[in-house]
């Protein structure tokens, strides 16, 4: 089939969003996985959004079932998932009913008209048919009956129920599709096969599914399909699809590599940072030990023990989990050690919405302890980009004995990009400077640059010395009630987090350098951002992008760079933090542009903003656009 | 001097002064753990004390070895990140009965499940001490403290059942006042290879004075106690004329010394050292190491499983990066 070729010349298009919907059952996370390796091997630009629910199988074909799957892939460069899908795969009336007010006007929908009995509707809340009652009017329809077909594909095939060849309907999908998009079908034949190797049978049932997909669409000729997306002209290098969660583990792994310590990760289950547990646990030839703790508060001091046994103690969690652990980032920045602590930010507060986004932590991460309690915080901006801000994260925490929070997002440790691989060998080499000479050893001494203290691990003779919570005098490190200690420690705790930002790199605003509107950003919001301000300029605004990878402490030319345009936009996934963190730290005011659904940005949204403040000629004052 | 290093208890001293109250039972622990370190033969540098909050916990200050004040109830957790990623360091566990089964409860048992090799003593006073005198969660029902005025209505854990119940390798219980015993139960903890768990009885002079006048004092203690010791009968009494036996309905009763029960630390089931463990007065209670069974420690596993998937893989961080699919982008000419 490979070799088969359609009866219709592809038409090229630079880009195109599609999204798969169906019940959290009906595998839509792997077929738009195996749909986005595909588009990485054929070399496009991608980005990806996996969606889905906090029930594992909510009522079958219910809309609290739905789960989703987004990819924008293209010839070019690509920033964030698309605002809204060109195809919707709908397996069900509650994927429809969900999803169909993002398709795009006169996009394509493709649906399994099977599924659309009376009994299917009333579940998914229909009160009438949308097949026949103009609800799909301005949309262009694939509906094809799934069920039948795959029915008649795996006729023959032994030792398969029914419920077995109905559950192939997720593999006609991707096989529709890729006909959609005249991708090659011989890598994912392939890898049907890999995948089903225990189970043959099932592996048969679904390449025949998968064909069948593909086949209906040729046959067919579906749409005005097929069309071609030419591979993107990335920068030269090797490349794979990586997953923020995965980027992150390996980003941990590389650092203790680089600084020749073990690896020591404590974690305690919690959406959306397993991932990164799974990741690990697979890694144990690195000299990584994972730890699956009773709770969080054992995952961070478990993690924070095996620092003062001498390895790059590291946990992760998301927010609820964060907060249970506040109190050992205390002890963490006491005893001045190494302590990596990644907060996959979820939709909040409490519960929240454990499966959606958000960017609500940043005031925990900088500000939610007791006493003067400063950690450095950072924050990944991409699924890629994880990698090195894992590194950094791990370089800061061992250079500074501190511990590091490092924020991600549901979005960014479950979405996917291609990522240019570093060379290992090109990596910087991470020096942990342990202690060993016993002469004039003092557990709290400082480097006179950076005011890191020794790390002095037990099993080093003539070293032998207690830390604690309590507070240290500030060589000796016993403990020390006096006043003016206190205030000295408290103030060289503070000093010491305030030198990292003399190790950043300098501030280059992408677009224009100065301008009308400067937006400054963090996190996840990357992609929406970059996409909105290259639209922005397009269209003949002079606006320029600050991306913030350090949130605390900010970067020290961040004023002077703020300072060049006439007004700052912020774009937050929360009610102000980083706005009022900036105004608190800086006095700078920004203008919010804040959303608090659980979903990332539409680049739409952020244009339009740029926009708005770009013609407003108002003064700059505080406000939330609304 | 012991060992081959030449030890003594001097060594593991620390320059810092001792600040529990006059006449705490922590001196005693203090001065004959200080005592037995030698006998280990393990160098200082290869041994660690972790505590969490409360009085007892302030212990690792005054040991010359390396040490951490950790936070309330976290010190197994802390300790077990400790022991996994340095397996061949001897770490020790100092709790008290509010630190280790209060607010740390959770961390105990955890840790005696997973039979982490740490040596966990709990210093049982029966009260909260450094907040000054509340009723703790091995306080007697009924107690009267400044947080029970009339008199508790929870009732005590038992810290032996507890750790036996949460599979604990290594259960044993001591006092204060009889250094000699408590060295020997210290000895064996300190020897046995998995979580060990020893409770030590601990008065505190202050908060909760007596607490244990009643068994464990000089002159009632040979009938109020029950020394146990493996492979001999369970005897008491000053003249060691009483035993326990078998009783109606899967019990320990009190009776002569024929048919006495033969302590058995090695047993693979719990019934005799739950029986034990679950004696109330005015019942004898058991004294010494109620099981002392062998089985892997986590730490020794994990280690293997890494030291198993580095021989069939050799660590290599750039086939790391580059593994799953990936494709390359050719420079455009």
């Amino acid at each position: 089939m490979s070799g088969s070729s359609p009866s219709r010349a592809p038409r090229d298009i630079d880009h195109a969003v599609v999204r798969f919907a169906g019940d959290s059952g009906d595998g839509m996370q792997l077929t738009g996985t195996e749909f986005t390796r595909e588009a990485a091997f054929q070399g496009n630009d991608l980005a990806t959004f996996p969606d889905y629910p906090a029930e594992i199988r909510a009522p079958a074909g219910t809309t609290a079932g739905v789960s989703g799957y987004q990819i924008q892939f293209a010839a070019h460069e690509v920033y964030s998932a698309g605002d809204q899908p060109d195809t919707l795969v709908a397996m069900n009336p509650a994927a429809l009913k969900v999803h169909l007010a993002d398709l795009k006007k006169g996009g394509l929908l493709v649906l399994n008209e099977a599924s659309f009995q009376p009994a299917d509707l009333t579940r998914a809340g229909w009160k009438s048919n949308p097949l026949t009652d103009h609800s799909l009017d301005g949309y262009r329809l694939i509906q094809v009956d799934f069920d039948k077909l795959v029915t008649h594909a795996c006729e023959g095939l032994p030792g398969l129920g029914a419920k077995d060849v109905q559950r192939t309907k997720n593999f006609f999908a991707l096989g529709l599709v890729f006909w959609l998009y005249s991708r090659d079908t011989a890598r994912q034949e392939k890898a049907i096969h890999e995948r089903f190797a225990k189970k043959p049978e099932i592996g048969e049932a679904n390449l025949r599914a998968f064909k069948a997909g593909y086949f209906y669409g040729e046959t067919t000729e579906a749409a005005d399909a097929p069309w071609h997306i030419a591979p993107a002209r990335l920068s030269p290098g090797t490349y794979r699809n990586v997953m923020g969660s995965t980027a992150l583990a390996l980003g941990l792994v590389a650092a203790a590599q680089k600084s020749g310590l073990r690896l020591f990760f404590g974690s305690y289950p919690i959406t959306p940072a397993s991932d990164i547990l799974h990741e690990l646990a697979k890694h144990r030839q690195f000299g990584v030990t994972t730890f699956q703790a009773e709770d969080e508060i054992a995952a961070v001091t478990a993690s924070i023990g095996a620092a003062f046994g001498g390895a790059l103690g590291a946990t992760a969690s998301s927010g609820p989990g964060i907060a249970l652990k506040t109190e050992a980032l205390g002890l963490a920045l006491m005893i001045e050690l190494p302590l990596v602590v990644i907060d996959a930010q979820r939709g909040g507060p409490s519960t929240g919405l454990p499966t959606k986004t958000e960017q609500s932590d940043l005031f925990q991460a900088v500000y939610g302890r007791n006493g003067e309690s400063p950690i450095p915080v950072l924050a990944a901006r991409s699924p890629a980009d994880c990698f090195e801000v894992a590194f950094e994260a791990s370089r800061i925490a061992i250079e500074y004995r501190t511990p590091v929070i490092l924020l991600s997002d549901g979005a960014i440790g479950n979405g996917t990009e291609p990522w240019k691989l570093p060379r290992a060998d090109a990596l910087p080499r991470i020096d942990p400077k342990l202690r060993t000479d016993p002469e004039g050893f003092q557990p709290y001494s400082r480097d006179p640059e950076t005011l890191a203290r020794p790390w002095a691990v037990p099993g080093t003779k003539g070293l032998e010395h207690r830390v604690g919570g309590l507070e240290k005098d500030s060589l000796t490190g016993n403990v020390s009630y006096d006043p003016l200690n206190h205030e000295k420690m408290t103030r060289t705790r503070a000093e010491k987090v305030n030198r990292i930002a003399r190790t950043y790199p300098k501030l280059v605003p992408a677009g224009d350098p100065d301008g009308e509107v400067g937006v400054l950003s963090w996190g996840g919001t990357y992609g929406s951002v970059t996409q909105a301000v290259i639209d922005a300029r397009a269209s003949g605004i002079r606006v320029g992008h600050i991306h913030l990878r350090h949130i605390f402490p900010l970067p020290l030319d961040l004023p002077e760079v703020l300072s060049r345009y006439r007004r700052i936009l912020l774009p937050e996934l929360n009610l102000g933090q980083l706005r009022l963190h900036v105004r608190g730290q800086l006095g700078i005011e920004t203008i919010g542009l804040n959303k608090i659904q659980g979903k990332p940005f539409h680049v739409a949204e952020v244009r339009s903003a740029i926009e708005a403040l770009a013609r407003s000629p108002g003064p700059v004052t505080h406000k939330e656009l609304a | 001097m012991t060992g081959k290093l030449n030890l003594a208890k001097k060594d593991f001293v620390s320059d810092q002064e001792v600040r529990w109250c006059p006449g705490c039972a922590d001196f005693a622990i203090l001065s004959t753990v200080q005592k037995v370190m030698p006998e280990l033969d393990v160098p200082r540098e290869n041994i660690v004390f972790v505590s969490g909050i409360g009085c007892s916990s302030r212990f690792p200050y005054y040991m010359n070895t390396y040490g951490m004040h950790g936070i309330h109830g976290r010190a197994p957790a802390i300790a077990t990140g400790l022991k996994m990623a340095r397996p061949e360091l001897t770490v020790f566990v100092v709790t008290g009965d509010g630190d280790g089964l209060s607010i740390g409860g959770n961390h105990l048992i955890h840790a005696l499940r997973r039979n982490i090799d740490l040596k966990i003593l709990l210093f049982d006073n029966r009260i909260y001490g450094l907040t000054k005198g509340q009723a703790s969660p091995t306080s007697e029902l009924g107690k009267r403290t400044k947080s029970s005025p009339y008199g508790t209505v929870d009732r005590p854990f038992n810290p032996l059942t507890i750790a036996l119940g949460a599979g604990a390798t290594f259960v044993a219980r001591s006092v204060a006042t009889d250094t000699a015993h408590l060295a020997t139960v210290l000895r064996r903890a300190a020897q046995h290879k998995g979580a060990a768990f020893v409770q030590i009885w601990q008065n505190c002079p202050v908060f909760n004075d007596g607490a244990f006048d009643s068994w464990a004092e000089r002159d009632v203690r040979d009938e109020a106690l029950i020394k146990l010791e493996h492979g001999k009968p369970l005897l008491f009494g000053k003249a060691k004329d009483k035993a326990l036996r078998t009783g109606a309905g899967f019990s320990l009763e009190v009776g002569g010394t024929d048919g006495a029960v033969v302590h058995d630390e090695m047993r693979e089931d719990l019934a005799l050292s739950m029986a034990l463990a679950a004696l109330e007065p005015p019942m004898p209670q058991p004294m010494g190491v109620l099981r002392a069974v062998s089985r892997p420690t986590v730490d020794a596993l994990a280690r293997e499983q890494e030291e198993e998937a580095a021989r069939k893989q050799a660590p290599d961080l750039e086939g790391l990066l580059r593994s799953g699919d990936t494709w390359t982008v050719e420079a455009q000419a």
